[in-house]
């Protein structure tokens, strides 16, 4: 029972990254494709109808790892204290940025709010990156099950580690690397004109700084976290994960050239896919490694009583078919290119 | 650590009482959506649509904020209360990861469509996205005081072997009786915020003479829902809760009414300072007898009061608690009041005419978010010293290793940052009350920015 939750789990932190992860990358792109304020409406109504319910999917994730693994939810959430709660301070300025942009008319407001949108993005996607490799790279939990993490000491892997060390900045670059490219694979889809080919062409650059970056990360995190290599040794059916990650990263280019922007953008899916399941398959059975080996939590150590998680098993199911139905449902809605009416008022 | 355990309280509190600010009015305000949807499917007057559209725009500025200060609230379980999660997530966990797959997905999914999808639509798929935003909001409302009443009467637990609290009996959780009388009270408060707001804005029109068709809609409308559920909100479900409260949290009960003598023929206090210190109220207006009849039905009943019990069973800021429990329970009465009044002026055919109820009902407006803060506090308040109601210290909930200064800082962020947030709320509800129901050249249209596609 605590390993399809910690499959589910899994699956609906990978399903977030996916979804906002698009919207957080169109944000962070956001100044440098688009202009003109009739530029920057397209971008944002290119995400403005599933952003809020793309979002969703981090509350539900971590509704669902709270259920499900409560000393995870505990020990994982107070010792990450500080991070989290500038993750919370920034969720809140980029949600309002984008619902209260279009509310006044002025020449100072909307750039206001573009700016604290983009550096709300921008800042968002690093820390993810930060959080996933906090989490990889194992945290200082004791006997008592807790810890608590400064947000830096000497930046380097020792005994005495910060939320931000060498490590964890370089997977927060990767992060936003990756989210970049992704988001602008989503505005070159859902957008035309300029503003869809300074996507385009982004989306070609950053490609190369993802594929450095991606194999310096990974040739460091065997270093790091050497549970990975573990378990692709027992399990060598696992390495058809990273296989995934390497196929989605070719298929992007690939696709970008063949100029097929639904499958680029796919591909980019894929590849975040492949490349997130392999670092939970590598973590397996950990769920929060700690640096001490002997702290870490896992699968049965962290996970609640069986009956709540068969109980939840149930009505999970149903939440989930019911989920997907309204998803597909608004994105087909809001399908194609969106169009943006000329600004009546003249504001440039 | 004792001084962490205050700060942590304060943040919980601070933030919880700022985010609720804004999801009254949007579930208040769900349910006269649906009100004001329906009258249009009906009659197929387009004032109604052009009503609907009008606070469907302040609905959705109110949301925006509900969702972002909402988030924090779910963290906030783990990161400054590990303790209390590690111990209880199995149960209260469940509740709220409902609430994320079964209402958030629900609501924001049909949120746009409501907001963006109109032209996209026939009039009945319109009236249904509202009616799905409000089945989202009201279902959100329930998990979340489902939550809240297992910490208050926790049922169908065990203890497993490491002390966490596990899950025995799933229908239990959902179906607490707590759940069901404290859900029907908050959500009357909800509605009587919405229909004081609404009614409020159509005071507004009325009295400056603008917009005074859909004035008198809004004044109307938020009358005529508003005494329902003012009344309602009294008896049964105010009486109910009372009743629960004497049963289970009698030194509750005492501390909320002042009340520290046990006594036959307990007096039901209106007025007075409760002085801990000495174990007296100062200053007491009373009706005699009074509270033994509203507990126990009988004149003459025996109610035990605070010094029945053994002082670390008592609340531990009872002063504060009385008061919040007085303030709620003297505007409740007052609600009453101006809603029954209003509505026989309506009856009357004067209403929108009398110009001093119009001052009262625009006067009106923030008392129902006052009333409802001041109901949560007396809840929370009188949940005191424990977090989980027998089971679990409020002192033993906290993160171990999350000290007052960490908790300051972040504190003091979310005030700062909660100011900022409320300032440019009242200034884009106020602007769109400004603007009024039929902006025509003033208002870019939002839909039209915003989204257009294909």
């Amino acid at each position: 029972m605590g390993i399809i939750w910690f499959c589910l789990v899994a699956i609906m932190i990978t399903v977030y990254v996916l979804l906002d992860g698009f919207d957080l990358g169109a944000g962070a792109i956001y100044l440098l494709v688009a202009k003109t304020d009739e530029e920057r409406r397209q971008v944002l109504a290119s995400i403005g109808p599933v952003w809020d319910g793309n979002e969703v999917w981090l509350l539900a994730a971590g509704g669902t790892l709270y259920f499900a693994f409560p000393a995870l939810y505990a020990s994982g959430f107070s010792g990450f204290y500080l991070p989290l709660m500038m993750v919370l301070w920034l969720l809140i300025l980029r949600g309002t940025s984008i619902e209260f942009r279009n509310h006044v008319k002025s020449k100072v407001w909307a750039p206001l709010w573009d700016f604290v949108f983009c550096a709300s993005s921008l800042l968002l996607a690093v820390f993810f990156g930060a959080a996933l490799a906090n989490v990889v790279r194992g945290v200082p939990l004791d006997a008592s099950g807790y810890f608590f993490e400064p947000l830096w000491t000497n930046f380097q892997l020792g005994d005495d580690i910060g939320i931000l060390d060498w490590y964890t900045i370089l997977v927060g670059v990767l992060a936003l690397a990756v989210l970049v490219m992704h988001g602008a694979l989503w505005v070159r889809m859902k957008t035309s004109g300029p503003v869809s080919d300074r996507a385009a062409a982004l989306a070609r650059q950053v490609w190369w700084a993802v594929l450095a970056l991606a194999a310096v990360v990974t040739a460091v995190t065997f270093q790091v976290q050497p549970q990975i290599r573990e378990n692709l040794t027992t399990w060598p059916l696992g390495l058809i994960l990273p296989l995934l990650a390497v196929a989605g990263l070719a298929g992007v280019q690939f696709e970008l050239i063949k100029h097929d922007e639904p499958k680029a953008f796919f591909a980019s899916c894929l590849y975040i896919t492949g490349m997130l399941t392999s670092v939970v398959f590598g973590l397996f059975p950990m769920v929060l490694p700690a640096r001490n080996p002997v702290y870490s939590l896992t699968v049965n150590s962290a996970k609640a009583a069986d009956y709540g998680l068969k109980v939840g098993l149930i009505w999970w199911i149903v939440g989930m078919i019911l989920a997907t139905t309204y998803f597909t449902y608004v994105y087909r809605s809001f399908a194609g290119k969106v169009v943006v009416e000329k600004d009546p008022h003249g504001h440039s | 650590m004792e001084q962490a355990l205050g700060i942590h309280r304060l943040h919980f509190a601070f933030t919880i009482t700022f985010h609720y600010i804004f999801p009254q009015l949007t579930m208040g305000l769900a349910l006269l959506l649906v009100y004001l949807k329906t009258k249009y499917l009906r009659t197929g007057d387009e004032h109604y649509n052009r009503s609907a559209h009008f606070w469907a725009r302040i609905f959705g500025i109110n949301f925006a904020i509900g969702v972002v200060t909402g988030i924090p609230m779910e963290f906030q379980f783990g990161t400054n209360w590990a303790a209390f999660s590690r111990a209880a997530g199995g149960v209260i966990g469940q509740t709220l990861a409902m609430e994320g797959v079964f209402s958030f997905f629900l609501e924001s999914s049909f949120l746009g469509i409501f907001l963006f999808g109109e032209k996209k639509l026939s009039r009945i798929g319109h009236w249904f996205s509202a009616f799905m935003v409000f089945l989202g909001s009201w279902l959100s409302g329930y998990l979340i005081v489902a939550t809240d009443a297992w910490m208050q009467h926790p049922t169908s637990y065990t203890l497993g072997p490491r002390g966490e609290i596990q899950l025995s009996n799933f229908w239990g959780l959902i179906i607490n009786k707590w759940a069901l009388w404290q859900y029907a009270h908050t959500m009357l408060g909800a509605v009587q915020t919405g229909c004081f707001v609404m009614a409020g804005v159509g005071a507004f029109y009325l009295l400056t003479h603008r917009d005074e068709a859909y004035g008198r809609t809004f004044v109307k409308a938020g009358v005529l829902v508003g005494v329902i559920a003012a009344l309602l909100q009294l008896s049964p479900t105010g009486d109910m809760q009372g009743k629960l409260i004497t049963e289970h949290q009698p030194v509750t009960l005492a501390a909320m009414e002042g009340l520290f003598d046990t006594q036959n023929g307990a007096p039901l206090a209106i007025l007075g300072q409760p002085d801990v210190q000495n174990r007296k109220l100062d200053n007491p207006l009373e009706i005699p007898s009074m509270l033994s009849f509203l507990t126990y039905r009988k004149w003459n009943a025996n109610v035990r009061g605070l010094n029945a019990f053994p002082e670390d069973q008592w609340p531990d800021t009872i002063a504060l608690l009385y008061y919040s429990y007085h303030v709620m329970v003297g505007l409740g009465t007052i609600f009453i009041a101006v809603m029954v009044v209003s509505a026989f002026l309506l009856w009357r055919q004067k209403l929108y005419t009398t110009r001093w109820m119009l001052w009262i009902l625009m006067l009106a407006v923030p008392l129902p978010y006052i009333a409802n803060t001041a109901g949560w506090m007396t809840a929370e308040l009188g949940r005191q010293p424990w977090l989980i109601y027998g089971l679990m210290r409020t002192a033993q909930g906290t993160s171990p290793k999350v000290g007052a200064g960490n908790a300051w800082f972040t504190l003091i962020g979310f005030m700062g940052l909660y100011t900022v947030l409320a300032i440019l709320w009242l200034f884009l509800v106020y602007r769109e009350i400004e603007l009024g129901p039929e902006p025509g050249a003033n208002l870019d249209p939002e839909t039209a920015v915003l989204i257009a596609a294909d």
